[in-house]
């Protein structure tokens, strides 16, 4: 029995179907490793990305990694240091093998240089793949450059660190925004603790911060009290299921959504709620 | 030493660093040459260039691409596959410097005499283009673009690299890593391993390259068997015909370093236009 097994002959299909599982074999191997450093390469959630980045997972699809914007930014001829004259440094940096972003992809970091909301815009018209999104900054009306739609991350302020919340008068975030009274407005407050001093408590809002980072650079603690996060990490969700009673818009929005993508089933869907909703009850 | 025998080595070097240095220069000091990386660039201000491969991978992802990165690979494409042939990968890709030198020391140390047990297939490659492609549509993310050593090294020295006060200072970082990696690998393990085994980009532009004009011509009447050309020639295979019969390389692995035609002091090879026609007549080279 053994001697025929031995015997058998090694048809051309046997060898075809054997290389082809050799391939199979070490390309699901190879494609496994490979595919599990891609997806931990991608994960980098806390990065700040150009002004009209795509969204995240559409942006890492998108980016050739070549550097244009960086060099943008760099070489603006607008956007000069008021003091010197001189460009300030560039605001974008290519990540590196050793930084905690996607290789390659541009980011910046506020503490170091924040973004200085340039007019034209250098680094999103370079963009050669539209990982950056003219479109994303373009004013709808005017069609011009808009640089206050920007929106690369938000402006989150840790009231236990910020000094202004101590009651210390400090204001540098206030005053570095550069879309003062909107993105970042002082909130004055009663200072109980002294009964004769106000708080000026800084207030970012979220529709006007376009996450540039200049009130991180400003900031006077030791590490910065106000911080620029990615807005998909600094922002909430309530689910559709919250309405706004007295907002109009809101209210619009759950006309328009009823029968159509809500369906609640429990034990009592079928029952008229005439029937369940006094039952048990003693009186 | 003849300038004749170091003349291409001297031009690939020249054209390699230059290039290297046009993509610094439009960084550190805003020439407008050369902008961007290996990855994609523009040239003068205007001409969009950028890498086929890379392209290739975005497609993969399912990501829809600006029309300016279309119309630069297909210059790309259009320059090697009518002129150039494989010519990036000995011209212009800076990998190359470290696996040359890897392969130099090679010899030198004659590690190449000895054999070696370690075989990996020259169409490695090949099934790699599709795996790149399989990850990068599976995983979101253009696959060799996130380890290609050739765009580390070239973004490396391009955004690496600072401008301080007149002087460049280099902060390499964690990508001299991968760069000695390939350069032990070719060193010790396998002759040519990273440039003539493993590289997709490689295969993408042997693949471009196929049909490009210029090409090696060999004139085996000239020829004395040496075997200095294939001794230096980092694509053995595509020298079948040394001594046996006079054509063109016509393989499409053949990058154009020349270094065949440098160490040739017998006058029988050299660089030449290819006549399609009379090279298909000539069958399989």
């Amino acid at each position: 029995m053994a001697d025929k097994e031995t015997k058998r002959p090694i048809t051309p299909r046997r060898r075809f179907l054997t290389d082809l599982a050799y391939t199979a074999g070490l390309g699901i191997m190879g494609g496994l490793i490979w595919a599990g450093y891609t997806e931990k390469a991608k994960s980098s959630p806390l990065t700040l990305r150009p002004p009209a980045a795509l969204d995240e997972p559409d942006f890492l699809k998108t980016c050739i990694k070549c550097g244009l914007c960086a060099e943008a930014c760099l070489h603006r001829p607008s956007n000069l240091d008021r003091d010197t004259l001189k460009p300030r440094p560039g605001t974008l940096k290519m990540a590196r093998a050793q930084d905690d972003v996607t290789i390659g992809t541009p980011f910046f970091k506020p503490r170091d240089v924040p973004c200085y909301m340039c007019d034209d815009i250098p680094c999103v018209t370079a963009c050669p793949t539209g990982a950056l999104d003219v479109s994303k900054v373009t004013n709808p009306k005017t069609g011009e450059l808009d640089y206050t739609m920007m929106r690369m991350g938000l402006a989150v302020v840790d009231s236990n660190s910020c000094i202004a919340f101590w009651g210390l008068q400090c204001d540098a975030c206030y005053r570095a925004c550069p879309l003062m009274d909107k993105a970042i407005r002082l909130e004055y407050d009663k200072n109980e603790r002294t009964g004769k001093h106000a708080f000026l408590k800084p207030v970012v809002s979220m529709y006007d911060c376009t996450g540039c980072g200049m009130c991180e650079k400003a900031c006077v603690t030791e590490k910065p009290a106000i911080f620029v996060l990615p807005r998909e990490i600094a922002l909430g969700k309530p689910g559709a299921h919250y309405v706004k009673g007295w907002d109009k818009k809101d209210q619009q929005r759950v006309q328009e959504r009823v029968g159509k993508d809500v369906t609640t089933h429990d034990e009592r869907s079928s029952q008229n709620p005439m029937d369940y909703l006094n039952k048990g009850l003693e009186y | 030493m003849r300038w004749s025998n170091v003349k291409y080595l001297v031009l690939r070097r020249v054209v390699q660093l230059g290039l290297l240095f046009l993509y610094g220069a439009g960084n550190w000091w805003g020439w407008k040459i050369l902008r961007g990386d290996l990855s994609a660039s523009r040239l003068f201000d205007t001409v969009p260039l950028a890498d086929p491969f890379a392209v290739l991978q975005i497609f993969a992802t399912g990501a829809v691409v600006g029309v300016n990165v279309l119309v630069g690979a297909a210059l790309i494409v259009l320059f090697y596959g009518l002129i150039g042939g494989r010519a990036f990968c000995s011209w212009v890709c800076p990998v190359n410097l470290v696996t040359d030198l890897a392969a130099w020391l090679r010899r030198k140390l004659l590690i190449d005499r000895i054999e070696r047990k370690i075989w990996i297939s020259r169409n490695l490659r090949y099934y790699l283009i599709v795996l790149a492609l399989i990850v990068s549509a599976v995983s979101g993310l253009a696959a060799f673009e996130v380890i290609s050593p050739i765009t580390i090294f070239n973004r490396n020295v391009v955004f690496g690299a600072a401008a301080l006060k007149g002087g460049v200072v280099f902060s390499f970082g964690a990508g001299l890593g991968l760069l000695a990696a390939i350069f032990f690998f070719d060193l010790f393990a396998v002759k040519n391993g990273w440039c003539g085994h493993i590289c997709p980009l490689g295969g993408v532009h042997s693949l471009i390259g196929k049909y490009s004009l210029i090409r090696v011509k060999h004139n085996s009447d000239n020829c004395t068997l040496c075997m200095k050309c294939k001794t230096v020639c980092p694509e053995v295979e595509v020298l079948g015909m040394i001594g046996k019969r006079s054509a063109f390389v016509t393989r499409k692995e053949c990058t154009n370093c020349g270094r065949c035609v440098d160490v040739c002091d017998d006058d029988a090879l050299g660089f030449s236009l290819r006549n399609i026609l009379e090279s298909n007549k000539g069958g399989k080279a």
